[in-house]
């Protein structure tokens, strides 16, 4: 109970939210608009399982949104000149790893701090697609919109998708070595290091991972839409850092799981259809996220301060 | 434990009084009472017959106390003037720089000492013993009335001291008092006027240097009888497990260690801070791989580059550092007691709780780790127990030698009895362990055989029943009576 504290807060103040809605705007369990939230959401949560296992592991990687782009556009291309739509993902996972295998080798291989690389991958990654593609859309074939399938069919499909990976991952990072290097460096990297653990290969590994998360949340995305936007994919690094901070993964390493995550992600996106159904103007979307994490950073500081006493 | 009891010391202007005492006998604890880093809780400081009441780092500096340590505490990407200016030129924030004037004072100051530097130079561009001097000028530049030098020759090669040793024969010269501590007898004869020896936190005489001997200060150093609360050796020293011939590694500062462990022995491995004892557990661990020379586990020759494949050896290290380097406080003991050996009890990918938990509950058991149970977290646990947690991290792989650094630092008296038993019967049971120790009592009490370290190599083998005479001795680099 009390390990959990930070994430059951996350959950409680998500279930406040929600029980808030139900008395002052029942129109916000209206089925259909619920599930489109939840579709829109389904790439960022993919995204985000890989930055909580980043983030745990004391790194960053603010180059997620590009390399979504590059990922996106890629997919879009190949799928116009006609691959089968298996293929087509798998090629997009394909490029998510290499460019997470790029930021990996040179954090954990050169040893560079990540911000500076994923930075320095974030702008390079976004302005060769700029320079490349000149801002055209991609039309995609018909067959690939929702996979073919109805809306709502599409919807499910996708929501499911991104609801089993996160439980997969979730009983991953618990019940799997791996999952517990990637904690035990995020802690401490030297004492993992005595104990045989090698940091520098964990670090690499979470980098192609977050990689291969962001090739496959594209797909996702790309699967909604009749075409593709060279901008998609402009501010994720924000979005899923904010649920990510909001769901309970200290940022200075080590602590955390992927079901705060997940609580946070959906407080955050609740934000905005709360505010529509309370007539509230949608200028006000931001400040209130800002302030979510804001007061998530806060009391994190306020226990830690406490606990160190 | 009180670090300092009752202590009275006194510097006269124009002298240099040493200050000598084993590792923890409170020097340096002396030293933050004197520069107003810590606060004395009983007693008083007078400075040139007027009573201080509060002293602090600020106020300290005001009455001309300096202090230059062991590792100069200067900005490594600013120049040499722009660190004296620093510490010399008032402390507002919005004033104009005089650049010139700045440099010209940093020149004298340099030239005052006899040092050749450039007062240009960036300050991570020189060398230790001048980053020193710059120190030295900076106290100079403030008035400094009382210097303390804290193991200032420690890093510096022969040449380099004969200059550091003409600074401060100036310095007492101009009448500047200078408390110089040093593990170096030879400097204490050389420099001293007066020397004060401390042990464990109390001052045991005040004398004058050209009254004592080398034999009359380690006596005065050491001084106190072994208790007997060690547990007795009930082992047997078996076959060699670990033989190392003329090992060396530059970068950790270790050179030509021959040395041999057997089993059911354990190993004592003595010397004053900074002799090298760390250094070289980290070399057979493989953090700092040897460069030259061998090292024989069971009469097989093994290179040893990575803390993997020393554990693949069978060697374990439990490092000094616990809390830096051991234990990892949010994470449940039983996470931190397999972390070493999860190649062996989760065979596959998947973790096994089950094993886990009863592995823990075992060494739980049988190290009598007191916790709530497998699942509290490092940093619920007092440091004794946290010690039997890392001890247990590193028993669980099985190990033929075990390397233990400062098995005791910091934990109270009733663990330390405890783990001392641990280590006994771990001997007992045909263990051949490395016992690093600064804590001279223990060394003696528990070691079979004591290798003792000085620069960075074994500078005696004693036996087991050694006096602490005989090894303080060693330590200190007087070799008669060491065979």
């Amino acid at each position: 109970m009390k390990r959990h504290f930070r994430e059951l807060s996350v959950a409680a103040a998500l279930a406040l939210v929600l029980v808030g809605l139900a008395i002052v705007a029942p129109a916000f369990f209206q089925p259909q608009p619920l599930l489109s939230l939840l579709t829109r959401e389904a790439p960022t949560l993919v995204v985000a399982c890989g930055m909580a296992l980043i983030i745990i592991a004391r790194e960053i990687d603010i180059s997620v949104g590009s390399q979504f782009a590059v990922c996106s556009v890629a997919a879009g291309l190949l799928a116009a000149k006609g691959w089968p739509l298996p293929l087509v993902f798998v090629s997009s996972i394909t490029l998510g790893c290499v460019m997470g295998a790029l930021n990996g080798w040179l954090i954990a291989g050169l040893r560079l701090p990540s911000i500076v690389v994923t930075l320095a991958t974030m702008v390079t990654l976004r302005q060769g697609l700029n320079m490349v593609r000149q801002g055209e859309f991609v039309n995609l074939p018909d067959g690939v919109q929702w996979f073919g399938m109805s809306q709502v069919a599409g919807q499910w499909t996708l929501v499911a998708a991104a609801l089993v990976l996160l439980v997969l991952m979730a009983f991953a990072t618990r019940h799997l070595a791996a999952g517990r290097f990637v904690y035990a460096v995020g802690t401490d990297a030297e004492a993992s290091r005595l104990a045989g653990i090698r940091p520098q290969l964990v670090t690499f590994a979470v980098f192609v991972l977050i990689g291969a998360l962001t090739g496959l949340a594209a797909m996702m995305n790309i699967v909604q839409s009749p075409q593709v936007q060279p901008a998609s994919g402009a501010g994720l690094e924000l979005k899923v850092i904010a649920a990510v901070v909001v769901g309970g993964v200290a940022i200075s390493g080590g602590r955390g799981n992927l079901w705060g995550v997940f609580a946070g992600l959906l407080l955050l996106a609740c934000v905005s259809p709360a505010l529509t159904h309370l007539r509230i103007e949608a200028y006000w979307e931001k400040a209130i996220q800002g302030a979510i994490i804001l007061l998530a950073v806060v009391t994190d500081g306020l226990r830690s301060r406490k606990q160190n006493k | 434990m009180r670090a300092l009891k009752g202590v009275s010391f006194d510097l006269q202007a124009g002298e240099v009084h040493a200050l000598l005492g084993e590792n923890g006998a409170g020097k340096s604890t002396l030293i933050k009472v004197i520069t107003g880093a810590h606060q004395p809780d009983g007693g008083s400081i007078e400075i040139n017959g007027e009573r201080i009441t509060q002293l602090t780092p600020a106020s300290a500096h005001k009455l001309g106390i300096a202090c230059i340590y062991q590792q100069p505490a200067l900005f490594p990407d600013l120049t040499v003037a722009e660190n004296i200016g620093l510490r010399l030129e008032p402390a507002s924030a919005i004033r104009k720089v005089d650049w010139p004037a700045r440099r010209t004072r940093a020149g004298e100051l340099l030239k005052r000492i006899g040092a050749e530097i450039s007062p240009d130079a960036e300050v991570r561009l020189l060398s230790m013993p001048e980053q020193q001097l710059v120190e030295i000028a900076c106290a100079i530049g403030a008035g400094a009335r009382i210097v303390i030098m804290d193991e200032p020759t420690a890093s510096l090669t022969q040449k380099e001291q004969h200059l550091l040793f003409a600074v401060v024969k100036d310095l007492r010269a101009s009448g500047v008092g200078v408390i110089y501590i040093s593990h170096r007898l030879e400097e204490i004869f050389q420099l001293a006027d007066r020397v004060t020896v401390l042990r464990d936190g109390e001052s045991v005489g005040t004398n004058k240097v050209s009254e004592m001997n080398e034999a009359s200060l380690i006596k005065l150093m050491v001084g106190r009888e072994v208790s007997a609360i060690y547990p007795p050796s009930e082992s047997e020293a078996g076959e060699v497990v670990l033989a190392l011939k003329n090992l060396s590694c530059a970068a950790g500062g270790v050179r030509d260690v021959t040395l041999e462990v057997r089993s059911g022995e354990i190993l004592g491995l003595a010397g004053l801070v900074g002799a090298g004892r760390t250094e070289l557990a980290r070399v057979l661990f493989g953090i700092t791989p040897a460069d030259s020379g061998e090292i024989l586990l069971n009469d097989q020759r093994v290179r040893i580059s990575s803390p993997q494949e020393a554990v693949a050896h069978g060697i374990a290290y439990v490092p000094e550092d616990r809390r830096r380097h051991g234990v990892i406080l949010e994470v449940p003991i039983a996470h931190n007691m397999t972390m070493a050996i999860h190649r062996r009890i989760f065979s596959g990918a998947w973790l096994r709780f089950g094993a886990e938990k009863q592995l823990a509950l075992d060494f739980i058991r049988d190290l009598g780790v007191k916790a709530y149970g497998p699942d509290a977290p490092g940093g619920s646990l007092s440091g004794g127990n946290q010690q039997k947690v890392s001890l247990a991290r590193w028993l669980a792989t099985k190990p033929k030698l075990l390397i233990l650094d400062e098995p005791t630092q910091g934990v109270d008296v009733g663990a330390k009895s405890e783990i001392h038993k641990i280590i006994r019967r771990l001997a007992k049971e045909g263990l051949a362990v490395l016992m690093i120790s600064s804590d001279l009592p223990e060394v003696l009490g528990m070691s079979d055989r004591i290798a003792v370290m000085r620069g960075g190599t074994i500078a005696g083998m004693l036996p087991g029943k050694s006096d602490a005479h005989t090894v303080m001795a060693a330590a200190l680099g007087q070799t008669e009576g060491v065979k």
